[in-house]
C-alpha cells in the first residue's frame, strides 16, 4: 500500500497556509504586516498560495521606521508590485511629529520600541481585526509561548498568563470590538525550516541576507552598518568587512555577521553550524532578559 | 531535506525535573546557542544555583524565572540528523489538566516523567490517563532521579511492575518504553550511563529519533471540511469556483464521486488545485483546494465526504470533556461550539458522569463540573455536525466550547 506522508517542511507549509485561511474566514479586516525581511516574504508567499489563483484577500501593512535599509524598501515596493497587493505603510516619523512618540536620545537611540505605538495607531485608523505576523517560537524564549492566535486587548496587550488555550487545530478569533489578533502563521517553523523552504520554493529575497562587502562598527558586539542613522562616534572606527544580515530590522539595532555565504546553500550550511542565536545580533532583544515580553506586552510585533 | 517530525509532550508533577530534562536533551544535543548559554549561565548566578540551571532554557516568562516553576505550555524545537522534533512542555501544576490537554492534542508521544524516589504517584496515573484520553499511541516512562537512589535496579524495576499495573487499564496507549535516567546528570538522556550497566536498553535520545510512529492521519474515511470559497472573478479565471480546506481524513483524487453536507447533492472531483498546479491525489494534512463538477451552494463549514462512507450526522453528541474555566460548567448551559470549520450552538443537556482521573472510577450524580474536571456529557446543537468518534480522527472527533460572553474556550471535547 502506498504511505501517505509529508515531509516536514510540507507538513509546516501545510499548517501555515490552514492558519491564513482561518484568519481570512475568522476576522473582517485582517492585515499581513510586512517588512521586507524574510518571514515577511515567506509569509506573503504562502498567502499568495493560500487564496490561488484569487488576490491575497488582505492588506499588507508595513510599520516604516525610516531606518530601512534602503536595500529593503526597494525589494518591498518591487514584490508588492509583482504579487499584485496593496501595501500601506504606517510611518513612525509621523507618530514622533505628531507628538505620539518621543524618540530616544543618544548612540543607542533606537526606533524599534516606537514602532508599538505606530502599529496600534495604524491598526486603529484602519480597523484591522487581525494582523499576521511572521514571528516564530523558535526565535525567542516568550514568543515559545506565543499562540497562532493571540488575543490583544483594547489597548493592544497581551496578557502572556491569561492566554486562550489552544488545541488541535481549532482556532478561536471570537473578539469584542475594539479587541484584535496576532495571527502566527509560522509559529512552528525554525530559522532552518524557513531557510530551506526559500530555498526549496525558490523565493527572491533583499541581496542583504547575502555575503556583500560593507563599511561597518563595532558597536558592542554588533557589526552595525555605516549610515546616515549609524555614524561612527570619535572613539570608534569603522572598517570594511564581508558580512551578512540574519534578520533585517532596523539599521540602529541589526547587527551584521561575518559571512561568506553567497547562495542559500551556503546560508543553510552557516545556520546549520551556528552557535549563536538569530536574534542575537539584535540589539533591541539585549537591553534586558525579559526586554522580548515586556515590549510585547505593550503590543509589539 | 526529507526529515520526519515528532511532536511529543512531556508530563510530571512539580518538581520531577522536567524542565532540567528538555534543557538537558537541547543541551547535550547541541541544540542551545552560545548566547542562550551565557544569559542562562548569568541568571543563574543571578539566582544563587548551584548549577547551570537547565531550567531557564524553558521558563520563557520573567514570573516562571522569578517563582523557578513553569506556567503556560512552552514549544520548543530542535533537531538531529535524523528528526526535527516540537516539544510541547507542560507545566506540572497550576492549570496541569488544562496545559497538558493542549500540549497533548497535538503530539504523537508523551514522555511521562517519574521521580524514582517517589515512585508511581496519583499525578502519574493523572498523566498517562490524560494521554490515553487524548489518543496518544506512544508513551516512554523516563524514571528520573536515579542518581538519588544509587541507580538501583530494585527500584526501577519495582516502578516498571506498577506502572504497567495501572497503563494495562489505558487501550489507547499501544506502547511503553521506560528508560532510567538522571537529567541532572545526563544518564541515558542522550548519553548512556556507565552507572546502570544493567540496563540494556537505549538512550531516551536514541530512542525518540529511532522509535516507529505510524501516521496519525486517518487516511480511510474521506473528509475535506470546506475552510473557504476561492472566486477569484478575474479576467483570467472569470469563474473558477474552488474550495479552499485542508484534507481531514482519506484520500481525494479527481475523478472521485463526492457527496456534499448538509446539503446531500453527490457530484465528481474535477481538479484538485495549487499553486503550483493540479495535483494527482490530497490526502491528509495537505491544504489543498478542490473544484467540482456541478455548481453547487457550498460554503464555509460544509463538508465534503464520500458517498459510500460518510461521517455521522447528528445534532445530538456525546463527548469526553475536559473543562478549562473557573466559571463552572452549567446543565442546560448554552456555549458556541468549535467543531472543523464550522460553529454552531450548543447546549448541555446532561453530565453523566464525572471521572476521578487519580484512581478512574466514575463519579455519578455530581451536578457540579468545574476547572480542571473530566467527564462525559451530552450535548444538543443548533445544526447537524459531520463527525466521527474521537478515536477514529482527531480533526473531526474534537470540538472546542466557548462562552459567548468572554468568548474564552471553556472545554475540549472528544466525541465517544
Amino acid at each position: 500500500m502506498r504511505s501517505y506522508k509529508l515531509n516536514h517542511v510540507r507538513q509546516l507549509e501545510s499548517e501555515a497556509i490552514f492558519v491564513l485561511r482561518e484568519t481570512a474566514a475568522q476576522f473582517d479586516r485582517p492585515a499581513l504586516l510586512f517588512s521586507g525581511g524574510k518571514d515577511s516574504i515567506v509569509m506573503a508567499h504562502l498567502a499568495r498560495k493560500a487564496f490561488h489563483p484569487a488576490r491575497i484577500p488582505f492588506m499588507l501593512l508595513h510599520v516604516d521606521t525610516g531606518h530601512n535599509f534602503p536595500e529593503t524598501i526597494e525589494f518591498r515596493d518591487r514584490f508588492v508590485k509583482e504579487i499584485g497587493a496593496s501595501l500601506v505603510v504606517a510611518y513612525v516619523q509621523d507618530s514622533i511629529d505628531k507628538g505620539r512618540v518621543v524618540e530616544e536620545q543618544g548612540i543607542h537611540a533606537s526606533r524599534n520600541k516606537l514602532q508599538t505605538v505606530t502599529l496600534l495607531d495604524a491598526i486603529e485608523t484602519h480597523q484591522f481585526d487581525a494582523a499576521l505576523g511572521g514571528g516564530r517560537r523558535d526565535e525567542e524564549k516568550a514568543r515559545a509561548k506565543e499562540r497562532f492566535f493571540s488575543h490583544r486587548n483594547d489597548f493592544g496587550e497581551w496578557d502572556p498568563k491569561g492566554q486562550r488555550p489552544e488545541l488541535w487545530n481549532l482556532f478561536n478569533g471570537r473578539h469584542h470590538h475594539g479587541e484584535h489578533f496576532r495571527v502566527f502563521p509560522l509559529s512552528n517553523w525554525t530559522e532552518m525550516d524557513v531557510w530551506q523552504y526559500i530555498k526549496h520554493e525558490a523565493i527572491d529575497l533583499p541581496s542583504l541576507y547575502f555575503s556583500h562587502r560593507r563599511e561597518v562598527v563595532d558597536r558592542h558586539g554588533s557589526l552595525l552598518a555605516v549610515s546616515d542613522v549609524v555614524r561612527v562616534q570619535p572613539d570608534e572606527t569603522s572598517e570594511e568587512r564581508t558580512v551578512r544580515f540574519r534578520t533585517i530590522g532596523d539599521m540602529t539595532c541589526t547587527g551584521g555577521v561575518d559571512s561568506a555565504a553567497t547562495s542559500l546553500d551556503d546560508i543553510i550550511a552557516e545556520v546549520a553550524a551556528a552557535r549563536e542565536t538569530e536574534r542575537g545580533t539584535r540589539s533591541d532583544d539585549k537591553r534586558s532578559e525579559s526586554a522580548m515580553e515586556d515590549r510585547k506586552k505593550e503590543g509589539y510585533f | 531535506m526529507e526529515m520526519d517530525l515528532l511532536r511529543f509532550t512531556t508530563a510530571g508533577s512539580v518538581d520531577d525535573g522536567k524542565s532540567t530534562l528538555i534543557g538537558r536533551l537541547l543541551y547535550d544535543s547541541k541544540s542551545i546557542f552560545e548566547d542562550q548559554l551565557e544569559a542562562m549561565e548569568e541568571s543563574s548566578r543571578k539566582r544563587g544555583d548551584e548549577h547551570l540551571n537547565l531550567a531557564l532554557l524553558t521558563d520563557g516568562l520573567r514570573a516562571e524565572r522569578e517563582q523557578g516553576i513553569t506556567i503556560d505550555v512552552a514549544y520548543r524545537y530542535f533537531a538531529t540528523p535524523r528528526r526535527k522534533f516540537i516539544i510541547a512542555d507542560t507545566p506540572g501544576h497550576m492549570q496541569y489538566t488544562r496545559n497538558m490537554v493542549t500540549g497533548a492534542s497535538t503530539a504523537s508521544l508523551a514522555i511521562i516523567l517519574i521521580d524514582a524516589r517517589k515512585g508511581v504517584i496519583e499525578q502519574t496515573c493523572r498523566h498517562a490517563f490524560i494521554a490515553n484520553l487524548l489518543r496518544i499511541q506512544h508513551a516512554v516512562v523516563a524514571v528520573n532521579k536515579m542518581d538519588l537512589v544509587d541507580y538501583q535496579e530494585e527500584t526501577y524495576e519495582a516502578i516498571v511492575a506498577e506502572f504497567q499495573d495501572f497503563a494495562s487499564r489505558l487501550d489507547n496507549i499501544v506502547e511503553i518504553t521506560f528508560i532510567p535516567i538522571s537529567a541532572l546528570r545526563g544518564d541515558n538522556v542522550v548519553a548512556t550511563s556507565d552507572q546502570m550497566p544493567w540496563y540494556g536498553g537505549p538512550t531516551l535520545l536514541h530512542h525518540l529519533e529511532t522509535v516507529y510512529v505510524g501516521s496519525e492521519e486517518n487516511h480511510v474515511d474521506a473528509r475535506f471540511p470546506v475552510q473557504w470559497v476561492i472566486r477569484p472573478q478575474s479576467d483570467t479565471h472569470p469563474d473558477f469556483r474552488g474550495y479552499a480546506g485542508r484534507v481531514a481524513g482519506g484520500v481525494f483524487k479527481p475523478g472521485d464521486e463526492v457527496l456534499v453536507l448538509p446539503s446531500g447533492f453527490a457530484t465528481h472531483v474535477s481538479a484538485i488545485e495549487t499553486f503550483d498546479g493540479q495535483i494527482e491525489e490530497a490526502f491528509s494534512p495537505l491544504s489543498v483546494t478542490i473544484t467540482l463538477d456541478d455548481d453547487i451552494d457550498i460554503s464555509r463549514g460544509d463538508m465534503i465526504v464520500k458517498p459510500n462512507n460518510p461521517p455521522r450526522v447528528d445534532q445530538d453528541i456525546e463527548a469526553m470533556i475536559c473543562w478549562f474555566s473557573e466559571r463552572p460548567l452549567v446543565s442546560r448551559g448554552k456555549y458556541a461550539l468549535r467543531h472543523t470549520t464550522k460553529e454552531v450552538r450548543a447546549v448541555v443537556r446532561d453530565i453523566r458522569f464525572k471521572v476521578d482521573i487519580n484512581t478512574l472510577h466514575k463519579i455519578e450524580g455530581d451536578p457540579e463540573f468545574g476547572l480542571n474536571e473530566i467527564g462525559r456529557i451530552s450535548l444538543r446543537t443548533s445544526a447537524p455536525l459531520f463527525y466521527d468518534r474521537y478515536n477514529r480522527n482527531r480533526t473531526t472527533g474534537s470540538f472546542v466550547l466557548i462562552d459567548e460572553q468572554t468568548n474564552e474556550a471553556v472545554a475540549a471535547g472528544m466525541i465517544v
